[in-house]
């Protein structure tokens, strides 16, 4: 603006634009990698990989962006550089009143969109084929199965070749593939460890399938990423990927303490309860997943009155 | 006597609703009793609440719009400060309250601030700009906004007497099934939607008609301002969209009330048939929300760019052809459902087809700003505000297309950045921007343009610091609706999320400021002409606010921009068009049909909520006797008599004759 007004002499307007262009891009350059190195190092996003599910979600999604970014950032900066440049003000921008059609630039304006948008379709079909959840996992080692139910407000996992099983903590052996299988014994969940990839929900009455791996050895949060009532917040479980002999040992360790969780016991397990501290099944009825997925097994009671006070008791009763 | 209703259902335990209900009853109170102790009852019955003008009841769709969105932002509000807070603790706000707000929040936002807000502008808009003197169908009109009145008054209700649903926004089974949620919370979601729902359609129904069949001479579709067609694309929306809406709750009722098993657990109920149902409504609610909006921008940026909109006929086509998609990828919803490779990879390529014609908008806004002059109102602020903020946010939209990123960010914190960074991006700027814009028109005066740009950068800027946030939060693998958290990551995020609601609060202060400075300098905002910006359209042809009648000749329409050439014409000649000739008008008369029956409608809401057989039975007959009066009344229509309009017509010109002289053709 003050450049307009007072006029300086082109050299000298162009230098102050170049070294103001300069200082406000160290800046921007500053600011951005500071935001990604905030991303980037606070670890257990989705942006901090521990698997190859995770790394090839990760990837999808920044390839996409990039893909977008191409035609985002000149768009923005032209809709601020056609706002600024035509300013009313401006007795040097051309005023162009009958310029309403143009029949190259509306080939152009529908092409640009359109070539995008066949280049992310074209991510969008091979990559949502190459990371369907259900699809096995490429290794040399048979896969681990294991049985997620969500429960008010917990997660169980059994393990059916084991014969063991836990809450809200999941054991997995590292570099080996896992398949899993999940439902929901009352309302929807959805099955999440961030650093691993692709989430999935539960749901009763239905089984879906997830495969997912962890490259190496480590301890990841995992949650419910669909709400699900009251104490969907405390629905969180610890994941621990441990080395195989590592798994082993707790299998046998397991297998050695602990309850049984039969069809007498589950109902118990089934009630609502919040913050429900990990814990392990020395042994698991074989068939109990199937049976809460056909609903042989009722689902979670819903709310008792001691869990949910408040709003509830005083209007629903 | 009173079904499941007792002093039980008043929350003494609970101080924050308590408090906050208490002191909302007496502020309302307080202004019924100034308003009563002024006379002023008999004036607004017969000047507001019985009209059947649709520029009275485009304004009150806005002021409810207004009270919802504070009440909607206190939500907001509340559960910012919670997250702010809830890090390894539990926060102020215990999960049976926080899910009560957040439920709320999104419920409010998208039926009764959202909806309301566009709808109003609609009504205050689409017939001046067709040039005609009414909606097809005044008096179900005014049914339309009372309903929608209803609806939002039982679910503020629900903050006082029960409880609001504690399920989300919409209320996904099995959770919302009596087995999970037996208060009457989802009960008091269902019906006010289902009867607001009603009112929805019937202004669909009423759009649609008016849009098609009702023109002044000369108005062919392809000379339409692209507002109508926009309204028009919505309204079609509507009309097809809504009954899904209804249907889908119906059915919820009908397992909730009757035992019935369409979603239930057991039974062969299947969640499933819910989550298509309501997305196969809820997807097309999204553009019947942002369409109108596009269509204010292209007014806007047209108007303050001083050129007509380029691209005309690509804009139709854009809006009609997102018009039709939005009905096809409703799924992308659900990625995560696991319903296979195929599936989510045809939904997620339709959801991407359908940002081309959105993206065909932006450029098409763009090179309106090309070769124009743009002068920097309010409105405009709004509008550019809107372009930068809606490329980012259908940025992330199409991100979510992507099945393998959608299995990533489904439900984060990153989606609720996306939605909120479209629809405040796009709807609010939008609404707005249109508010701005179309006051003088509706009130004779303009609104103040210091405190409408102080408003403008707090919005512009609390957004992003509200909202940025949210997507690094999404992208660190927090899901929505956390009560409390015990990540340190987090932490600093929802700190810096929590200011960005802040300023924006400070926005809406400078809005409320905005008005009642304005208000008190009126007369020196005054717009005379009924033209303040210069406009292109025929609305601005008519004096501000328009008479009763609209427009005392229909205009004779000869070109897109129907105003701005007669307008040219006009100042070439240096004189005004001559006098024509008055005649009688016909108006359609005010009637309470539309406030007697949401009347009952609202107590049999509440009857229905509450199990109070009894007084369902009175709300219905009440409501069903009062359609019957109406259909059996023998005047539908006063008269303005020829001598009444001239004398209006004649103050408006001589105010455009004195304004004439001033003025210069444009180059």
């Amino acid at each position: 603006m003050s450049a307009v007004q007072s006029k300086p002499n082109r050299f000298q307007h162009e230098r102050i634009l170049v070294c103001r262009t300069r200082r406000v891009t160290v800046a921007a350059v500053r600011c951005g990698s500071l935001i990604a190195l905030l991303v980037l190092t606070a670890c257990q996003g989705v942006l901090d990989p521990q698997g190859p599910v995770g790394e090839a979600d990760k990837t999808i999604l920044i390839d996409s962006l990039a893909i977008m970014l191409a035609i985002v950032v000149p768009t923005i900066i032209a809709t601020l550089g056609f706002a600024w440049w035509y300013r009313s003000s401006n007795t040097k921008a051309a005023y162009r009143p009958n310029f309403v059609y143009s029949g190259q630039l509306e080939l152009i304006v529908w092409a640009i969109p359109l070539l995008t948008i066949m280049l992310l379709g074209g991510v969008a079909w091979v990559s949502s084929h190459d990371l369907d959840p259900a699809n096995p996992l490429p290794s040399k080692q048979p896969p681990l199965t294991v049985q997620v139910v969500s429960l008010d407000w917990k997660w169980l996992f059994i393990y059916p070749d084991q014969h063991v099983g836990s809450v809200n903590q999941l054991v997995i052996p590292a570099g080996v593939p896992v398949h899993f299988e999940l439902t929901s014994a009352s309302v929807m969940n959805a099955f999440f460890i961030p650093q691993l990839g692709s989430m999935i929900y539960t749901m009763n009455g239905m089984r879906t399938q997830l495969n997912l791996s962890a490259d190496a050895p480590g301890d990841f949060p995992g949650l419910s990423s669909h709400y699900s009532g009251d104490g969907f917040s405390t629905m969180h479980f610890d994941v621990k990927a441990v080395p195989a002999e590592q798994f082993t040992a707790w299998v046998n360790a397991t297998r050695q303490t602990g309850s049984t969780l039969t069809q007498q016991s589950y109902p118990d397990l089934a009630k609502q309860s919040l913050s429900v501290a990990p814990f392990t099944y020395r042994d698991v009825a074989p068939d109990l997943f199937q049976k809460i997925v056909s609903q042989a097994l009722p689902p979670g009671p819903g709310p008792v009155n001691e869990v949910s006070a408040g709003a509830n008791s005083r209007a629903g009763q | 006597m009173l079904g499941k209703l007792t002093w039980a259902a008043i929350p003494f335990d609970q101080p924050i609703p308590l408090f906050a209900g208490a002191i909302v009853g007496v502020i309302l109170l307080a202004i019924l009793i100034y308003i009563a102790l002024k006379g002023w009852i008999p004036y607004l019955w017969r000047e507001w609440i019985t009209s059947v003008d649709h520029k009275r009841i485009g304004v009150m769709y806005i002021f409810l719009a207004g009270v919802m969105l504070l009440r909607g932002f206190s939500d907001a509000i509340m559960m910012r400060s919670q997250q702010a807070l809830a890090f390894h603790s539990e926060g102020y706000l215990p999960p049976d309250h926080y899910d009560q707000i957040f439920s709320a929040h999104g419920t409010l936002m998208i039926f009764f601030v959202a909806m309301p807000f566009v709808i109003g502008l609609m009504n205050v808009v689409v017939p001046l700009q067709l040039g005609v003197r009414d909606v097809a169908f005044p008096t179900l009109n005014s049914v339309s906004f009372w309903l929608t009145a209803t609806g939002a008054l039982l679910v503020n209700v629900s903050l006082v007497v029960g409880e609001f649903a504690r399920t989300g926004w919409l209320p996904f089974p099995p959770l919302s099934e009596l087995r999970y949620s037996p208060g009457v919370g989802v009960d008091y979601y269902l019906w006010s939607l289902q009867i607001s729902g009603v009112g929805t359609l019937l202004t669909g129904v009423n759009f649609v008609t008016t849009i098609l069949k009702i023109h002044a001479p000369g108005m062919t579709y392809m000379r339409m301002p692209v507002f109508c067609w926009t309204a028009l694309a919505a309204n079609l929306l509507i009309v097809a969209a809504f009954p899904i809406l209804t249907a889908t709750l119906a059915m919820l009722i009908l397992d909730r009330y009757l035992g019935f098993h369409f979603f239930t657990n057991d039974a062969g109920g299947n969640l499933m048939i819910f989550m298509n149902l309501i997305w196969a409504w809820g997807h097309p609610e999204v553009y019947i929300l942002i369409l109108p909006a596009f269509g204010v921008f292209s007014e806007v940026v047209s108007t303050f760019s001083r050129k007509p909109l380029f691209g005309y006929r690509s804009m139709v086509i854009a809006t009609m052809a997102i018009c039709i998609i939005a009905f096809m990828v409703w799924l992308h919803h659900f990625f995560t459902m696991g319903a296979g490779a195929d599936v989510n990879a045809v939904f997620g390529i339709a959801s991407m087809i359908i940002a081309v014609p959105t993206g065909v908008k932006i450029y098409n806004w763009l090179f309106t700003m090309y070769g124009g002059r743009i002068v920097y109102a309010t409105p405009m602020l709004w509008s550019i505000g809107f372009m930068i903020t809606f490329i980012i946010g259908g940025m992330t939209g199409v991100l979510f297309a992507v099945p393998p990123a959608d299995f990533l960010l489904h439900n984060s914190l990153f989606l609720v950045a996306h939605f909120h960074n479209v629809i405040i991006g796009g709807v609010l700027f939008g609404a707005f921007a249109g508010y701005t814009f179309w006051f003088p028109k509706a009130f004779g005066f303009r609104l103040h343009e210091g405190l409408g740009k102080a408003a403008f950068w707090c919005w512009f800027i609390g957004f992003y610091l509200a909202f940025v946030p949210l997507y690094v939060l999404g992208l660190l693998g927090m899901t929505r609706r956390m009560q409390h958290y015990d990540v340190p990551a987090w932490h600093p995020w929802t700190l810096v999320a929590f200011v960005g609601a802040v300023a924006i609060l400070v926005g809406i202060i400078f809005q409320i400021a905005q008005l009642v400075v304005s208000f008190r300098h009126r007369e020196e905002l005054r717009d005379l002409t009924g033209d303040p910006w210069d406009g292109r359209s025929l609305e601005w042809s008519t004096a501000s606010p328009p008479p009763a009648f609209n427009f005392a000749v229909l205009p004779n329409v000869e070109g897109g921009d129907a105003y701005w050439t007669i307008k040219q014409r006009v100042l070439e000649q240096q004189t005004l068009a001559a006098e024509p000739e008055y005649e009688d008008i016909e108006v359609p008369r005010n009637s309470a049909t539309g406030f007697i029956c949401a009347f009952f409608a609202t107590f049999m809401g509440f009857a229905l909520i509450w199990y109070i057989w009894w007084l369902v039975a009175v709300g219905f007959v009440g409501a069903f006797v009062t359609f019957v009066a109406f259909a059996w009344r023998d005047r539908t229509e006063d008269v303005i008599p020829a001598d009444e309009v001239a004398r209006i017509d004649r103050i408006n010109r001589s105010a455009r004759s004195a304004a004439l002289a001033q003025m210069q053709p444009a180059e």
